[in-house]
């Protein structure tokens, strides 16, 4: 299988004040195209920043973070952006939608950063796959939260990323709620092929993924 | 790799954006609209002021040529002015008092005596209309209707001129040229020239002015008229105005009131920038998490900062919009504003080129001041998306800001260059503005710091909480107290100036100082007119005796000689005014021998008499000790000698001259005398001056009462514009104010649900609102206030030499107004806070 992640000594080091804070240390692990795989860790072990490194929000203190045999620290912010676009997918724990956008346009919103054209049936396709097919013209704020999170997972899929994260994807959400989205989540990546890493302290869930990496105190355990 | 992202993405994305805020992002902007909306109606006022002068030059002289001179033309002087024109008037100017026979109120005016069709163009407004040309034709005169209304005087009843009683003919109501001002300082009364020996008030030395006033059937022609006739008439000392050099300086006199009016106004302008940037700022902060968002899934950061630069550009191009649209409204009532400064009739059209120039200036001015928080937008980390930041947040230095700093500063010069077209006082003004910025912002700071710093611990807690309040994160205190702030120096700057002014006439009138002039006394009349005095016990000893005079040369160099020589250095007034000089033996109080040394009486046997000369008038005109000065004392040469230069205070109530003679010179001079008295009482002062103008009707009278009245008056005028002006500055305050609440409503929600929740009644959260408002009240007043103190102080000190004594009670008056309407304004916009229940709340 091809990789389509990989980090090589890896550490993410904060300085606070005179204080040093190591946040990560020594991270090395590939995810391969296609798997889904879950990191998991108490509150503060740095799954979140790890996450960061991962999508290129962030740049590591020292070693190689390469996504799709792109060296990401080599990146300016802009090509960062730009390889954001092209190969990554975001779900957040708060679903992030912009408030000031309609379902409809949020989801959108990836395909017309990528330039794309006749987007609005894709995105409307997509809505349809989370069923909210009618509720494309409703601002996130006339929403339930699993509403909201399902224009999360349509927005996501919507411009195919190779690569999709998602950030305590139910931390937000009531049980029920939780396990109808983690469900869609699992079958929209099945259908799309995307290569899913899942940032949480949930073990149900992670024991839904195919492989987790356990991280604590900044290092994979 | 990518398809580029299109311009027109940006603007649909920044148009979906702006969905929520629009509202929202258009109250941040009303303060530019205000600010755009009174240079716009200054520019078209401007336009319109510009066009109306020269459709109306004609009327503003009434003539095609006017010659005027301050002594009767010589008699080549009489034979060129008979040699022009096609019809011709004559006028003779001058200051007397009038008698209404009726009342018997007495009233120094200005007699205009005329002979002849003038006004050309235009007419002699008067009710009835008739009496304009009319009265010309009996012993009837027209009185300014100020006049009338003061002295209750009717058509037909009769007024005193010198010892001539003429009838009302009408009530003038404009003449050409005249304004509002000019007839509250020297009302005028018109009566014919024929009639003007029989008053006795022409006499060998009374100060009269004279006019010709000329009509050519070719209009055209005039210009070659005078460049034939200019070098004659500098020979005869004779001035002239056409319609075209009246134009210009009617022109030139409004362009400096407009540049004024703008220049203020751009304060204003600039004070809602302020807030402007000050608001973007927090609507960026809450859109923080939006753009992190947008980075996250491959937005670049030079395309989250254009979204919202496209946003600003378009509200800030709409803000203008509105704005142009409001100045052309606000337009149509400047003329009731400056009516009083007019000349002239004023229409108000569109004026298209100062709309377009208000909505350029307006969109510029949005997108200069919203860069500096738009720059932050670069800044803004994806992580933030993920709520991760470990790193405290660096304020590094921006470069961008700096650059926005700058382009700020240079925009501001290049307006005020375009308004002032020299570079040195654009350069202060710009500079001033930063500075009194910066001193008002330094200001409120230290206010700020100090009453946390010092305030009681022990104070209630809802009296703690509301002045934590000033101190949230995202406060705008800062802007807030610089802007209410500034409203309030305006206006009480205004208010210190006029207490200054009237406060500095008022002065002269205690117990023992002089509060009545008489001048124009008559060598024969002295002695009847002191014994009138101690009849009325009065006191009055001593006459001041005055001898007019024209200066032929200095140091042998006649006009034309120092004109030519410009290393002489010396004034073109030097030559062409008349002197009124006195002669004594002593020095007065007033005046103080800095070089050289007076002599009282002069020696025939030694030489040229020496003469005694104001220090700044020598300097200004290079005079020293030593030098030599020939006068024309009404026909006779006089040479002189400077041997003194005095330091002379100017203010109070006494004669001070610019040239002294010692005795022993001009007592056979032609001379008139001036005496100065003290009245007990308005009563007094009324029945004297009716006496002496029944006596002596060629005497006149200047009463302190009535110089004070005429001041108030003319403040209360020129308050008006300025009242005008910082009713903006006080309008965009309000605003400012307003949005800040505004974008503050969320957080103010959340801390209102949490006191709640904590157990505070609505009626503590109330007061806890209050408090802060007028917390924020106060200390923006105090702030203005500081700085009107400072200012009027410094204006007192320096340009009025008196001393600043404000008056407190006033003060608190507007402190207490300005904590008030702060108080009210913040309330009336957190209602919707006060009464949410924390359950409503706490769901969003």
């Amino acid at each position: 299988m091809e990789t389509i992640l990989s980090l090589q000594n890896v550490s993410k080091i904060y300085n606070s004040g005179n204080r040093v804070l190591k946040v990560l240390d020594d991270i090395n692990f590939s995810i391969e195209t296609g798997s889904t795989t879950a990191i998991v860790g108490p509150s503060g072990s740095g799954k979140t920043t790890l996450l960061g490194l991962c999508a290129g929000l962030d740049r590591s203190s020292s070693g190689i973070v390469q996504l799709n045999n792109i060296r990401l620290d080599t990146l300016n912010e802009d090509q960062l952006a730009e390889v954001r676009s092209r190969y990554i997918g975001f779900i957040f724990q708060n679903f992030q939608l912009m408030p000031t956008l309609t379902a409809i346009e949020n989801v959108m919103v990836p395909l017309e950063l990528r330039g794309e054209k006749n987007i609005r049936p894709r995105a409307m396709e997509q809505l349809d796959k989370v069923g909210l097919a009618d509720r494309g013209h409703h601002y996130p704020s006339q929403l339930s939260g699993g509403e909201q999170q399902r224009i999360s997972l349509a927005r996501a899929f919507s411009s195919r990323p190779p690569l999709l994260f998602a950030d305590e994807p139910t931390g937000n959400l009531d049980a029920e709620n939780s396990e109808n989205i983690v469900s869609l989540l699992f079958e929209l990546n099945k259908e799309a092929g995307t290569t899913l890493i899942i940032v949480t302290h949930d073990l149900d869930l992670a024991a839904r993924t195919q492989r987790i990496i356990k991280i604590k105190g900044g290092k994979i355990v | 790799m990518f398809k580029r992202i299109q311009l027109s993405w940006l603007i649909k994305m920044a148009v979906r954006d702006s969905r929520r805020s629009r509202a929202r992002l258009l109250l941040f902007i009303s303060s530019i609209i205000l600010g755009i909306a009174v240079l716009v109606a200054i520019y078209s006022l401007s336009d319109n002021l510009e066009k109306n002068i020269d459709g109306q030059a004609a009327e503003l002289l009434g003539a095609d040529l006017q010659i005027s001179a301050n002594r009767t033309l010589a008699t080549s002087g009489k034979a060129l002015v008979d040699s022009l024109g096609d019809a011709r008037s004559t006028e003779q100017r001058f200051a007397s008092m009038v008698l209404f026979s009726k009342t018997g109120g007495t009233r120094l005016v200005q007699v205009r005596a005329l002979e002849g069709g003038f006004p050309y163009y235009g007419e002699l407004e008067t009710s009835p209309a008739t009496a304009g040309r009319a009265f010309m034709k009996a012993q009837q005169a027209l009185v300014d209707q100020t006049l009338m209304l003061q002295y209750n005087a009717r058509v037909g009843d009769s007024i005193r001129v010198g010892e001539l009683s003429f009838a009302i003919a009408g009530i003038l109501k404009k003449a050409p040229g005249q304004t509002g001002i000019s007839m509250s300082v020297a009302p005028s009364v018109y009566i014919p020239l024929r009639y003007l020996d029989q008053t006795g008030l022409s006499q060998r030395g009374s100060r009269i002015n004279f006019r010709y006033y000329f009509k050519f059937n070719n209009p055209r022609e005039v210009a070659t008229v005078v460049k034939q006739i200019e070098s004659r008439l500098k020979e005869e000392d004779l001035d002239y105005d056409t319609i075209e050099t009246q134009k210009e300086a009617t022109g030139r006199s409004f362009k400096d009131l407009t540049k004024f009016l703008a220049l203020v106004g751009f304060i204003a302008l600039l004070l809602g920038c302020v807030g402007v940037a000050s608001a973007i700022h927090v609507y960026i902060r809450e859109k923080m998490d939006l753009i992190a968002i947008l980075r996250c899934i491959g937005m670049k950061a030079s395309q989250a900062f254009l979204i919202y630069l496209i946003q600003i550009t378009g509200i800030g191009f709409v803000g203008a919009l509105i704005g142009a649209a409001a100045g052309t409204i606000i337009q149509q009532f400047l003329p009731f504003v400056i009516k009083d400064f007019l000349p002239i009739e004023l229409t108000t059209e569109i004026s298209w080129p100062s709309v377009v120039q208000g909505i350029a200036l307006g969109t510029i001015i949005s997108i200069l001041f919203a860069l500096l928080p738009l720059a932050s937008i670069r800044k803004i980390s994806p992580l933030n998306a993920l709520r991760v930041s470990y790193e405290p947040v660096r304020k590094k230095a921006d470069p961008l800001r700096w650059i926005v700093y700058t382009l700020i500063i240079l925009f501001i010069l290049a307006f005020s260059f375009l308004q002032m077209k020299n570079i040195l006082q654009a350069s202060v003004f710009t500079a001033g503005i930063l500075a009194a910025f910066l001193v008002l912002t330094g200001i409120a700071k230290l206010l700020m710091w100090t009453i946390r710093r010092f305030f009681p611990s022990s104070w209630s807690y809802l009296w703690r909480q509301g002045l934590a309040n000033l101190y949230r994160p995202n406060n705008q205190t800062a802007t807030l107290i610089v802007s209410i702030g500034l409203s309030t120096a305006f206006i009480c700057t205004l208010f210190f100036i006029q207490g200054i002014l009237i406060n500095r006439v008022t002065i002269s009138t205690s117990a023992n100082q002089p509060n009545i002039v008489l001048f124009d006394i008559q060598q024969k009349q002295r002695e009847g007119l002191i014994a009138l005095a101690k009849q009325f016990n009065l006191p009055a000893k001593e006459t001041v005796p005055i001898v007019n005079m024209r200066l032929e040369k200095v140091n042998g160099y006649s006009q034309a000689a120092a004109l030519k020589d410009t290393a002489q250095q010396m004034q073109r007034s030097l030559f062409s005014r008349e002197y009124r000089v006195t002669f004594r033996d002593s020095l007065t109080s007033s005046e103080t021998v800095v070089k050289g040394s007076w002599t009282g009486t002069a020696d025939p046997g030694a030489g040229l008499p020496g003469v005694s000369l104001e220090k700044s008038f020598a300097d200004r005109n290079n005079i020293d000790i030593g030098d030599t000065m020939v006068f024309n004392v009404q026909g006779a040469l006089m040479p002189v000698t400077v041997n003194s230069l005095r330091k002379v205070n100017w203010s109070g109530m006494q004669t001070n001259f610019l040239v002294l003679f010692p005795k022993g010179v001009l007592e056979n001079a032609p001379q008139f005398h001036v005496l100065l008295t003290h009245v007990p009482s308005q009563q007094v002062s009324a029945r004297f001056q009716q006496q002496v103008a029944r006596q002596y009707p060629n005497i006149s009278v200047i009463d302190l009462g009535l110089v004070l009245k005429v001041l108030d008056d003319l403040l209360s005028k020129i308050g008006s514009v300025i009242r005008f002006m910082a009713g903006f500055s006080i309008a965009t305050g309000i605003v400012v104010l307003i949005a800040s609440v505004l974008t503050s409503k969320y957080q103010r929600l959340q801390e209102s649900v949490l006191l709640r929740t904590l157990g505070a009644s609505r009626k503590q959260i109330f007061a806890i609102t209050a408090l802060e408002y007028m917390f924020l009240g106060t200390m923006a007043a105090a702030t203005g206030i500081v700085l009107a103190m400072t200012a009027s102080w410094a204006l007192a000190r320096y340009t009025f030499d008196t001393e600043f004594r404000p008056d407190l009670l006033p003060i608190l008056y507007i402190l207490l107004s300005v904590s008030l309407v702060t108080v009210l304004i913040g309330l009336i916009n957190s209602r919707g806070i006060l009464s949410r229940s924390p359950l409503e709340t706490g769901r969003r």
